[in-house]
């Protein structure tokens, strides 16, 4: 398998920041850039990723099974994540997530018909200070409201 | 020595040991579920908690070394309520359906709960449910039951080199996962089952069959491979349903491979003979016991010298010892032999006068280099290539093959060489520097390398300058003991390919062995006596066949590949079957021939003042040890054709005419052979 050139090169680099025989230390990473060129972790990228890195499909498999942002089968195009972890539960995360839900008709981990959207209620994210806190693929949105999430919405189906 | 004080007991220890391990040394025993001594360290059970002074916090025993004046408490108040707590929480989403599970009476997170209480949860939330699954015929999991101690991971990476097992998911959710997904691609040797503190991991052949106490535990040697493993057989109502060597007895320590472990099974097959049979008008029927050997002791009367004897790789030494006594000074024949499948004779020939020149199983963990000559190790000899697995992991030995093909040692070899069967010692000595500078080295051989070649390895081993042993592997359970015991022609005697050529033999008679299965037999008069488990090739040629019980069903010593003699213990009984010595002594009166008593203990005792090497201490054989044979004190007379040596090369999967017989071994679908990779 292989990838974008600007990808291959990344990879490359990557490779090169830690000691030989240590290709390991660059599953995660490694897995995260080309979960974003490849939309998912396939079955063929898995087994690609455990050769560059030297360690079993398995071990990449437990990898994935462990962390919530490497995925194992397709999700939307914009990928939403809402938190409801306690700051922003305290000032309406979980009426974020209850209005997402029913706005997209789907729930958590499921993608809507069209493919356009992803949903998943996750746990902090880091933002608290600007809670509640929403994110679309890698980009933050903070202290959001019902209204601002219909406008994010809208605006990510009008981009197709 | 580091001071320290445990439970206020005075411990000393080594720097560097363990606080458990320290413990243990000193009688007290600390808990530990995912501490495991041998593996890996994981640190991920909690239950070893120990208050240590000074320090404020408890501290996990299994990953703290001792240290000078260090003041350990292991059942203090504080401890017993972690561990108090720590049970509690691992019973939160736990079944807790023991009255059916396996496990239940042996198992480890029962004898703590019962220790330390927690019979009470505070929990009231729906316990997270997920059905069992079945990974292999041998392998089921139950995720509600598991731990997560990962003891089967550890076990099936660094104990195996398969790397099957992987965990998935996070917390409460997490799972042990096949590397096939949603099945195992593996070895199959229950390890993982067996290491498993709880009821998670069950095996297909026993789950749901019996209760532990139900069971009668025998000790005693499988009957598959040459490396002579201690397998623990349970048994219930003289039908056996368990393999196991919990007790770490024995040369393999808790280590069984499939075949030791599960491949019992052929001894309960419904084609097991029951009763003797004779050949009237063209046809095999049954016949009595008394009936039977009167016809053979009347039909080997006739043939007397004329006989040619095929003894077994599987019957005991005694059994052994006594046929070929009964063949060359009863029946008066030269013509005995067995299928050799290594060549014992020569390497013994070529050590002569040398000391600690033979391996034993226990070396091999031991050595500071392996060499692997034309063996796949894990595929032939599990044991031995798990006792060289550990020595890796333990003691950075280092370890070399020599193969036609690639083999699972190479990933943890310091080389490995590939070259054609017919040039492997000159793989070898392509390595002679690098050996020189090791301490040791034990080398192992396939039956590739016999005659010359073994004489050109022992002197390549000569020109080291180092302390060089030896292991001349062997296929079965007792190949090593049919080389010992003398089951090769003598002056004058047919080989088995000459038996089988020879026009007018008069007679053939077969010991658990195969011999026609390949061919037919030239002298189309022969009276042909088979004894053996199943209606075998050559059986089905018979005039006589004879039901033997098998190793499982009788008692006398064995002796593995290494050399060393080892106790059967009969662990079942099967209806009809008598075991070979009791036939011999049957055949023996009803010919009026006095050989001795066919009798183990006068046997074994006669084999001891007369088999070279084998003045063995009883003690060791009779508490069940293995006792090693050293028979290299003087050059052998003469040495049987080491053209006739061949491997039946088995797989992890197959054991000969056994293997056929084993349903859990035909069920395995794995492509023997596999490496794993990937
Ligand atoms: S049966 Fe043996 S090889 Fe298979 S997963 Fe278990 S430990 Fe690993
Ligand atoms: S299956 Fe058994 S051995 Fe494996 S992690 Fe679970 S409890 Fe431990
Ligand atoms: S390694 Fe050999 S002796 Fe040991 S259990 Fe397996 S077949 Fe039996
Ligand atoms: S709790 Fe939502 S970002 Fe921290
Ligand atoms: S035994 Fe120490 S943490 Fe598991």
């Amino acid at each position: 398998m292989t990838f974008s050139p600007r990808l291959e090169t990344k990879l490359a680099r990557l490779l090169e920041s830690y000691p030989k025989g240590r290709e390991r230390a660059a599953l995660i990473p490694m897995l995260m850039y080309t979960q974003d060129e490849v939309g998912y972790i396939t079955k063929e990228l898995a087994q690609e990723v455990a050769k560059r890195c030297g360690v079993t499909t398995l071990q990449v498999d437990e990898v994935v099974g462990y962390y919530t942002m490497l995925r194992d089968r397709k999700m939307g195009r914009t990928h939403l994540q809402i938190c409801t972890n306690i700051s922003c539960l305290l000032v309406g995360g979980e009426e974020l997530w209850k209005h997402a839900c029913s706005k997209l008709g789907i729930g958590h981990n499921q993608v809507t018909a069209d493919g356009s959207i992803s949903l998943e209620e996750v746990e902090c994210i880091g933002a608290c200070s600007w809670a509640p806190a929403i994110q679309t693929n890698y980009d933050f949105h903070h202290h959001v409201t019902v209204e601002r999430l219909d406008k994010i919405i809208a605006d990510l189906r009008k981009v197709q | 020595m580091v001071n320290l004080t445990i439970d206020g007991i005075a411990v000393q220890a080594a720097p560097g040991t363990l606080l458990i391990d320290a413990a243990k040394q000193a009688g007290i025993k600390i808990p530990a579920f995912c501490y495991y001594e041998g593996y890996s360290l994981q640190a991920a059970c909690r239950m070893c908690l120990v208050e240590v002074e000074k320090f404020p916090k408890l501290q996990a025993a299994c990953t703290l070394p001792v240290a000078e004046g260090m003041v350990v408490r292991t059942e203090g108040a504080p401890a017993v309520k972690a561990r108090k707590t720590t049970l509690e929480f691992l019973l939160t989403n736990h079944p807790l359906d023991c009255p059916v599970c396996d496990p239940g009476g042996e198992c480890e997170l029962q004898d703590m709960v019962f220790r330390y209480g927690a019979g009470e949860s505070r929990f009231t939330e729906v316990k997270h449910h997920v059905d069992e699954k079945q990974w292999s015929p041998v392998v089921y999991y139950d995720a509600p039951r598991c731990i997560l101690c990962y003891r089967c991971i550890r076990v099936c990476d660094e104990g195996m080199g398969v790397n099957a097992l992987g965990i998935t998911n996070r917390g409460a959710f997490s799972e042990i996962v096949p590397n096939m997904g949603d099945h195992l691609n593996c070895d199959e040797c229950g390890a993982c089952i067996d290491i498993c503190p709880v009821g998670a991991l069950t095996s297909g052949t026993y789950r749901y069959q019996t209760r532990p106490w139900e069971m009668e535990h025998t000790g005693t040697i499988c009957t598959h491979c040459s490396d002579g493993c201690k397998t623990t057989l349970g048994s219930r109502n003289g039908e056996i349903v368990r393999g196991n060597n919990r007790d770490s007895s024995g040369v393999n320590g808790e280590f069984l491979c499939i075949k030791g472990r599960y491949a019992f099974d052929f001894v309960q097959h419904e084609e097991r003979l029951q009763s003797p049979l004779i050949r009237r008008n063209g046809k095999l029927e049954e016949a009595s016991w008394a009936e039977a050997i009167n016809l053979v002791a009347a039909k080997f009367g006739e043939a007397k010298g004329n006989t040619g004897v095929v003894g077994s790789v599987h019957t005991t030494n005694e059994e052994n010892f006594y046929l070929r006594k009964l063949a060359m000074q009863g029946l008066g024949t030269p013509s005995v032999d067995h299928q050799r499948s290594g060549d014992v004779h020569t390497l013994l020939d070529a050590l002569a006068g040398k000391e600690n020149a033979l391996a034993a199983v226990d070396d091999l963990y031991r050595a500071k280099a392996v060499l692997i000559v034309g063996a796949d190790l894990s595929e032939q000899h599990p044991l031995l290539a798990f006792q060289v697995r550990a020595n890796v992991r333990h003691h950075q030995a280092a370890v070399y093959t020599v193969t036609p093909g690639p083999v699972r040692e190479d990933k943890t070899s310091a080389k490995a060489v590939r070259c054609a069967e017919a040039n492997l010692l000159d793989g070898v000595r392509g390595l002679a520097d690098e050996l020189k500078s090791k301490g040791d080295l034990t080398i192992l051989f396939g039956d590739a390398i016999k005659g010359q070649a073994v004489r050109d390895l022992v002197a390549f081993g000569d020109s080291l300058g180092i302390a060089v042993k030896y292991v001349c592997l062997v296929d079965y359970s007792n190949s090593r003991g049919a080389v010992d015991m003398g089951l090769v022609p003598g002056e004058g005697g047919l080989s088995i390919p000459q038996m089988l050529a020879a026009t007018d033999l008069a007679a053939l008679w077969v010991v658990g062995a195969d011999p026609l299965a390949g061919g037919g037999l030239a002298s189309k008069g022969a009276f042909v006596v088979v004894q053996d488990l199943f209606l075998t090739e050559t059986a089905k040629r018979a005039d006589v066949v004879l039901p033997s019980a098998s190793a499982y069903e009788k008692s006398g010593t064995v002796t593995n590949g290494a050399g060393e003699v080892q106790r059967l213990v009969k662990a079942a009984s099967v209806m009809g079957a008598k075991p070979d010595l009791e036939i011999f002594g049957l055949i023996a009166r009803a010919m009026r021939i006095d050989v001795g008593r066919a009798q183990n203990e006068a046997i074994f005792e006669e084999i001891r003042k007369t088999v070279r090497g084998y003045n063995v201490p009883l003690p060791v054989i009779a508490t069940g040890g293995a006792a090693r044979t050293q028979p290299l004190n003087g050059r052998l007379g003469s040495i049987p054709d080491p053209s006739q040596v061949r491997s039946a090369r088995d797989t992890l999967f197959t054991s000969g005419a056994l293997g056929r017989y084993s349903k859990i071994l035909k069920q395995v679908v794995e492509a023997p052979g596999a490496l794993y990779e990937g």
